[in-house]
């Protein structure tokens, strides 16, 4: 057998070395040019009306989304409660308890699925389950179609992440005589703790991005739709009106011709991204890790 | 879950066959008369199985009270299985199964109808792994006396205190209490977890391979600790080192492929060994 040559692994090692790098650069490449863009086109629009006046006529310069803003989180609020807690009692479930039960498989099978559904589909099955029934479009509807979308998520990362807690742990709890729900909660939450709270919130970031959902259950509005009396209710946002939110107003909004709409769907689109991006980097920097600090 | 002997068991393959292990010279270890000294547990018949596959194999023994008992043999064969069944921790695994008896002041631990919170709050565990909660260390050492017991705030530091003072760790961390367990070093991480596994003041303590994450002089401290804890409990001890067994225990018992080849008095077990088989096995020629 020949050695093979120094010259020629040298250069094949530096060309896929190159080719990998290149393919990566490109992968970034479309994110900044998407973050380049949107910063660019969006602060533009991005003034104090923005975010203090509702939305209104194209003609009128003295508009913003400040209904889209507070409907939207409303919605995710929403979401979040209803989402959280089950997807969390879920996973809990697929962890801990259910860990080789047949009906283990077939829940994590079926929220893989529901994870990898279209979310449109999401949205026209709380139509027709919400949306008919009540005869109208409302905030409700918004919110429990997201925190359909949010379920599988918070299932699966709050079961991975909970898996990284050692067995060691868990049987140390128990072998002094801890019953297994203080296990889970003294010892299993504690130490997963970042972990769950980074996967709480990234699914809130997920979610909050979503229009299709919306489209069919939320709708859209122009108006708060806080109650409209006098006295505390006053302050009370009405979720079972059609309810603004910011996805929504900026895919209408971009689809007309009209300039002074474009440029406040850039920056309605700005002001979602940055929120996500925000998010994510509290979740990465605070309680990031969750699995790193275990691997 | 599989059996969890599997780190690589290379004691066996020091060269002991031409100096036999040295075997301390208890007080009482060669005079005192086996039958005459009462049993903490009388272990009758002990089987094992994970799913269908069985591990254990009618084991019978008996675990004396104030002694340390070893139970030596190679990976994976049942030693860890073994004392995992005494306070049923097993069952936290759907497919694991014991058949048999373990009887422990008069009644079948294994009997359905024992209060488990009860029996692991006898029967204390320290792992191979140190696993202190992610807590402070005052929190750690207290947390099995919050679990059982209602007690003022004077009486669970004068508890903590003493566990700590058990586990030879007090002086060590006596000014850092609130700092988290997790800070601590390997070998102060397992001090207190056997802290912790005493402050309920248990009457067994099963020691599943504790010092075999340390290094040496973590482990001649809790070898040390061990001969002390002797007077107070009594210590099952799982170890895959059989120095450490000659060094500590008054009785071992030698298992093989779940089954218990022989048991007996930790000196004559390594100086005179009634069956080939642990011959073979103290003298280093399978592992």
């Amino acid at each position: 057998m020949k050695p093979s040559s120094l010259t020629l692994r040298r250069s094949v090692d530096t060309f896929i070395k190159v080719l990998s790098m290149v393919a990566s650069l490109v992968g970034i490449l479309f994110l900044l040019w998407i973050l380049w863009d949107l910063a660019f086109k969006g602060f533009e629009a991005l003034d104090i009306n923005f975010f203090t006046r509702r939305t209104g006529p194209f003609t009128v310069p003295e508009t913003g989304m400040a209904n889209a803003i507070v409907g939207t989180l409303y919605i995710t609020l929403l979401a979040t409660i209803v989402g959280v807690p089950i997807g969390l009692l879920g996973g809990i479930f697929l962890s801990e308890f259910g860990r080789n039960h047949p009906i283990s498989s077939a829940v994590r099978f079926f929220a893989n699925i529901l994870m990898g559904t279209p979310s449109i589909l999401v949205g026209v099955f709380i139509y027709a389950v919400i949306v008919l029934p009540m005869s109208g479009f409302s905030g409700l509807a918004g919110g429990v179609a997201l925190a359909i979308i949010m379920l599988p998520v918070i299932t699966r990362t709050t079961e991975d992440i909970l898996a990284l807690v050692p067995n060691e742990l868990r049987e140390s709890a128990l072998a002094l005589g801890a019953p297994h729900w203080k296990m889970i909660v003294h010892i299993v939450f504690r130490a997963a703790r970042a972990g769950l709270i980074t996967g709480v919130i990234l699914a809130i970031a997920r979610v909050s991005g979503e229009t299709a959902p919306l489209l069919f259950t939320a709708f859209n509005n122009s108006y708060f739709t806080y109650y409209d009396v006098e006295g505390p209710m006053k302050y009370v946002y009405d979720m079972t009106e059609p309810t603004a939110n910011l996805t929504v107003t900026i895919f209408n909004y971009a689809m007309t011709p009209y300039e002074q709409w474009q440029k406040q769907a850039w920056a309605g689109s700005l002001l979602i991204t940055g929120a996500i991006l925000v998010l994510s980097v509290i979740a990465r920097t605070f309680f990031g890790g969750g699995k790193k600090r275990r691997a | 879950m599989e059996e969890k002997n599997d780190v690589p068991d290379d004691t066996v393959q020091e060269p002991v066959l031409k100096h036999r292990i040295q075997v301390a010279d208890g007080p009482d270890s060669e005079a005192e008369n086996f039958d005459s000294l009462p049993s903490k547990l009388v272990v009758k018949d002990l089987c094992f199985f994970y799913g269908k596959h069985q591990v254990l194999f009618d084991n019978n023994i008996e675990i004396k009270e104030n002694r340390v008992t070893a139970i030596i043999g190679p990976s994976g064969c049942g030693k860890s299985t073994h004392i995992r069944v005494y306070n049923r921790i097993y069952e936290l695994y759907r497919e694991q199964r014991a058949t048999g008896e373990i009887i422990m002041d008069g009644s079948n631990l294994l009997s359905r109808s024992v209060d488990i919170m009860e029996l692991r709050k006898n029967v204390g565990m320290i792992f191979q792994k140190p696993t202190p909660f992610p807590m402070t260390i005052y929190d750690n050492v207290a947390y099995g006396l919050r679990l059982h017991y209602r007690m003022s705030r004077s009486d669970l530091n004068d508890r903590v205190e003493k566990a700590l003072h058990g586990a030879a760790l007090w002086d060590e961390v006596k000014d850092n209490l609130n700092k988290s367990g997790l800070a601590l070093s390997g070998g102060q991480q397992q001090r207190l977890c056997i802290a912790r596994a005493i402050a309920t003041e248990p009457d067994v303590i099963l020691m599943d391979e504790p010092a075999s994450a340390l290094d040496p002089v973590a482990t001649s401290k809790i070898e040390e600790l061990i001969g002390i804890l002797r007077k107070d409990y009594t210590i099952c001890l799982v170890t895959h080192n059989m120095q450490q067994a000659a060094r500590v225990s008054d009785y071992t018992a030698f298992f093989y492929e779940g089954h218990i080849i022989e048991f007996s008095l930790t000196r004559q077990l390594f100086t005179k060994p009634a069956k080939k088989q642990t011959e073979d096995y103290i003298t280093g020629r399978f592992g």
